[in-house]
């Protein structure tokens, strides 16, 4: 790899790309989450901004935008402004080491759909979420309301629970591929080779983690509105309660990308060696990953809108109790398995 | 440098990122209005007057989380450079995880029959 100016400008491009892409895709995901409960609770959901209330994510943000910058007099001012940065941040970041489709060349170069392919990928996702809980810790403290910092030491104790099980459930997958980049891990699923056939209760372990770490229901006890009013983002007001919940959308995102990549192999589909133009093999596995997030995202929401919220001492309970041990055993049972076939 | 090559786009994101950031946090705070009251800067609490601060002792069950994620997360971490290493290794090292893996039971174990993982109580 030799970095030279063109190299630096096609992933500035890429890297813009991809930035708008989350952004936009976080955006629309509050309108598609309304839409869902909507659906789910037999009503209609917004529809008055533009034909069925596709621009009511437009004017969310814009009044956002245009409401009091609040900070609460007894707050810690900088910590105040900095804890939605954190959220917003790390959640924006996560998205650069994900590869997005297969190598394609056009116009005689080719180009990675992947912004950076760095040999520790999914430790430096894991790093970047584990970032992630500062965020809200520093929010939820400096808001210096007690129903904030209920929320903020909930939100924290819970992410960091299942943020070991979920490294567990990883180390199954790396042992199978011997690589930690993910760019490796989606190539060697080729075709309909995918993880989760070799790996179904390492997934199902991972995707409760996933709904953890997101604080999605039935885990959002960090703000659960019938104890601890908002929980962490009580106090805010504004863009900066944007952030929050915005990190919180990219957040579903790009787990549900994770998974997608992970378990589900990524951009490879059934039957792709029948398509012979490397190119549109590439563009259709693109659209197919595309089209793997959508199925999850939308599975996280059903799953939002059926099941009701567990209690903290249940959500520990399952946490160490139930994850942990299982997720050790899947690591050992993966290990033997592979041994004894080699 | 071939190695270190691969993080530059990671900064370029992480760059564009923090001007995304600050950029929004100073636009929001110039666009909105600004009114001051008495009761507004006051921290909401259900509309109920608040007493003191949050500046208080919490259960101590968080902090013990805490340190026992601490001091998993480490045993977990040494798990990664075995599972990528983990084909050429062979029985060997797999029986050797095996062990590590034993080690690491019996402080699981102990932590739970000492009760650290009960909320209930």
């Amino acid at each position: 790899m030799n970095v030279d100016t063109t190299y630096l400008i096609i992933k500035s491009l890429m890297v813009l790309t991809i930035f708008g892409i989350t952004l936009l895709i976080a955006t629309y995901l509050t309108y598609f989450e309304r839409k869902v409960a909507a659906f789910l609770q037999d009503r209609l959901g917004p529809d008055r901004a533009g034909p069925f209330g596709i621009l009511q994510p437009l004017a969310d943000a814009g009044k956002m935008f245009f409401k009091e910058d609040f900070i609460p007099q007894n707050s810690a001012k900088s910590l105040f402004i900095l804890g939605p940065g954190i959220a917003m941040f790390t959640a924006l970041l996560t998205g650069s080491i994900i590869p997005w489709g297969p190598q394609i060349t056009l116009f005689g170069e080719t180009f990675d759909f992947q912004i950076a392919d760095i040999n520790v990928g999914i430790l430096f996702i894991v790093g970047v979420v584990s970032i992630g809980v500062y965020g809200i810790m520093i929010g939820g403290w400096a808001s210096n309301n007690k129903y904030s910092l209920f929320g903020a030491i909930r939100a924290s104790s819970q992410m960091i629970s299942y943020e070991l099980a979920m490294g567990l459930s990883i180390i199954a997958i790396v042992m199978m591929s011997g690589s930690l980049s993910l760019k490796d891990i989606v190539a060697q699923q080729h075709g309909m080779n995918w993880n989760v056939f070799y790996q179904p209760l390492g997934f199902i372990i991972f995707l409760i983690s996933a709904l953890a770490e997101c604080n999605r229901a039935p885990f959002d006890l960090a703000e659960c509105e019938s104890e601890l009013i908002g929980g962490y983002h009580t106090e805010y007001s504004s863009m900066k309660l944007g952030f929050f919940l915005f990190a919180e959308y990219i957040n579903m995102f790009i787990s549900c990308a994770i998974i997608s990549s992970l378990y589900f192999g990524g951009y490879n589909y059934p039957f792709m060696d029948m398509v012979t133009d490397p190119t549109v093999q590439g563009l259709i596995g693109t659209a197919v990953l595309f089209g793997k997030i959508f199925f999850f995202i939308f599975l996280f929401m059903w799953i939002r809108w059926t099941l009701p919220r567990f209690r903290y001492d249940q959500l520990m309970h399952l946490g160490w109790k139930m994850l942990i041990p299982l997720a050790l055993a899947n690591m050992l049972a993966t290990g033997a398995v592979i041994l004894f076939n080699q | 440098m071939e190695q270190n090559a691969s993080y530059l786009p990671i900064l370029i994101q992480a760059a564009i990122a923090i001007g995304f950031v600050g950029l929004v946090l100073v636009l929001t705070h110039i666009l909105g209005p600004r009114r001051y009251s008495k009761k507004k800067v006051e921290n909401f609490e259900c509309g109920i007057e608040s007493e003191g601060n949050a500046r208080f002792p919490v259960s101590v069950k968080y902090f013990l989380t805490a340190i026992l994620f601490v001091l998993i997360d480490v045993e977990v971490i040494f798990f990664y450079p075995y599972a990528v290493n983990f084909r050429e290794m062979g029985v060997q090292g797999f029986l050797a995880v095996v062990m590590f893996v034993a080690f690491f039971l019996v402080g699981f174990i102990y932590i739970w029959k000492k009760g650290a993982l009960e909320w209930e109580k």
